[in-house]
């Protein structure tokens, strides 16, 4: 048996031995962790516009490496952080936006990120991100709309913890974001309606999405994400639409916040 | 945790010190019995729980797998070595610490490697810290044992660990959601090998939803320990 002083003096230079090794690793590889983090969270917001990416390029978005990532994000993309009423924040970049954080804030404090990304033939194209709660945890997505601000291009959608085969599918399954390309989130009247995830086979497919079997739960998540999130960006859209250009100022506030 | 008796022969020290080999016949069986007769899963049933939460896809299993290796053969290494000095009040702590550590280090150079992977098990790499596999051994073997053996001993059990989380994985991938390793086998679109939907005296079939949820990999264990112990009479009444 030992006695209690070594026990403490055991201990004592164990932990300290445990945290130097732990925090000098960390302190080493913190540099890579961030550059792998930024690439991994550019090519959420590429796969979003994937389809047009690969019709001008040839190549999937998942393919790039950390430099093409790079390259595109700095002469095809233009980044902004928004809020609800259309402004941009300055002094804030889009990436960095933790929407996880801004969520918990009441909306019209909320950060949004926005790009803007440039097809060159095959047109603009404008990339909100959206944030919801699926089954288990929280779900989020990027969006893609063509310049008419009322179809989306592409989505691509990723999760916390959903369950594999079942809600997880929304990321997994490429047939489930392929699903909401060309949907329309505004009707003809031009009243916000975003899109509906249904049952028993889609009856309007102007807006209407098969859901995935096992995965109500989740499903209703993602369409609460993207009707809720879209419309947080209705000013920076009426901005856009007004003069065709992104500079904070929106003639028609009063269509807004509810 | 579950403490085994299938330790006895290994654990107890030789009366006449002998002169040990570096790998002899006891090295090897330390290597190859956690892989059948004491396999960590199917015998000892250690490890049961992550054994069912991370089987849905082959790839993360690997890497699970891999990191259990990595984890069980350091901790018993280090265990070991610090066997007679580690107070024993205070002994399951500081195994603990060893495992937590280990894991930690794990997790950052997996955000190193290969981000993607990362994201995609993050929660369950921390969750080897309670892998009672790893603590299991540490126990069991680790803190009677010279480094060497103990060292061998972790891998072993590593492997065990992740022979059967592998083939859990690949029955659950495949019949689950029609795919091995990422690469789409069956399924009733375009994109697999075998497209259900345009072959018509294959449109009955369909993946099985049920082989994505925990409890399939519970079935599965169960006939692999029913096979195991049909296979080898012996094993029946150990566990």
């Amino acid at each position: 048996m030992h006695s209690t002083g070594y026990t403490i003096v055991f201990v004592l230079i164990m932990t300290s031995v445990v945290a130097l090794l732990l925090a000098g690793m960390y302190t080493v590889l913190k540099p890579i962790h961030d550059v792998n983090e930024k690439n991994f969270n550019r090519k959420e917001v590429l796969k979003a516009v994937g389809s047009v990416f690969e019709a001008t390029d040839g190549k999937s978005v998942e393919s790039l490496s950390d430099t093409e990532v790079e390259e595109i994000f700095s002469s095809r993309i233009q980044q902004y952080a928004v809020n609800t009423n259309g402004d941009i924040i300055e002094g804030v970049v889009a990436e960095d936006i933790d929407m996880a954080k801004e969520r918990k804030k009441p909306e019209s404090e909320q950060k949004l990120p926005f790009y803007i990304y440039d097809g060159g033939a095959e047109g603009t194209y404008y990339i909100v991100t959206v944030r919801g709660n699926g089954l288990w945890d929280e779900i989020w997505g990027n969006v893609a709309l063509r310049a008419d601000f009322k179809t989306i291009a592409g989505v691509a959608f990723d999760h916390k913890g959903e369950t594999p085969g079942l809600g997880a599918e929304i990321k997994d399954n490429s047939a489930f974001p392929r699903a909401f390309v060309g949907k329309t989130i505004y009707s003809e009247t031009g009243v916000f309606r975003g899109i509906d995830i249904v049952k028993g086979g889609v009856k309007n497919a102007d807006y209407e999405i098969d859901v995935i079997s096992g995965a109500t739960v989740t499903a209703e998540g993602v369409e609460e994400m993207m009707d809720r999130g879209i419309e947080y960006y209705e000013n920076t859209f009426e901005d856009i639409k007004s003069d065709g250009k992104l500079d904070g100022k929106v003639a028609n506030k009063a269509t807004g916040m509810k | 945790m579950a403490e085994t008796s299938l330790e006895t022969q290994a654990a107890e020290k030789p009366a006449v010190v002998e002169k040990e080999p570096l790998f002899g016949k006891k090295e090897r069986r330390l290597l190859t019995d956690p892989l059948d007769d004491n396999n960590p899963i199917t015998v000892q049933v250690l490890g049961i729980c992550s054994a069912l939460a991370v089987t849905t896809l082959v790839i993360p299993s690997v890497v699970i797998s891999v990191a259990v290796v990595f984890v069980c053969a350091f901790a018993n290494l280090i265990i070991s070595v610090l066997r007679n000095r580690i107070p024993n009040q205070v002994r399951m702590i500081v195994q603990l610490v060893v495992i937590a550590t280990l894991v930690t280090v794990v997790e950052l150079v997996l955000k190193a490697l290969d981000y993607g992977v990362y994201k995609q098990l993050s929660v369950f790499i921390g969750l080897i810290i309670t892998n009672c596999i790893v603590m299991g051994r540490l126990e069991a073997f680790a803190m009677a044992n010279k480094p060497w053996k103990a060292f061998l001993d972790g891998i072993g059990n590593g492997l065990g660990y992740g022979l059967i989380l592998i083939l859990v994985s690949v029955f659950r991938e495949v019949f689950g959601k029609g795919s091995f390793a990422g690469f789409k086998i069956i399924g009733a679109s375009p994109e697999y090998l075998i497209d259900t939907a345009s072959i018509s005296w294959l449109g009955w079939y369909s993946n099985n939803n049920l082989m994505v949820l925990p409890a399939a990999a519970m079935f599965l264990i169960g006939i692999f320990i029913w096979i195991q112990r049909a296979r080898n009479p012996k094993l029946v009444d150990i566990s």
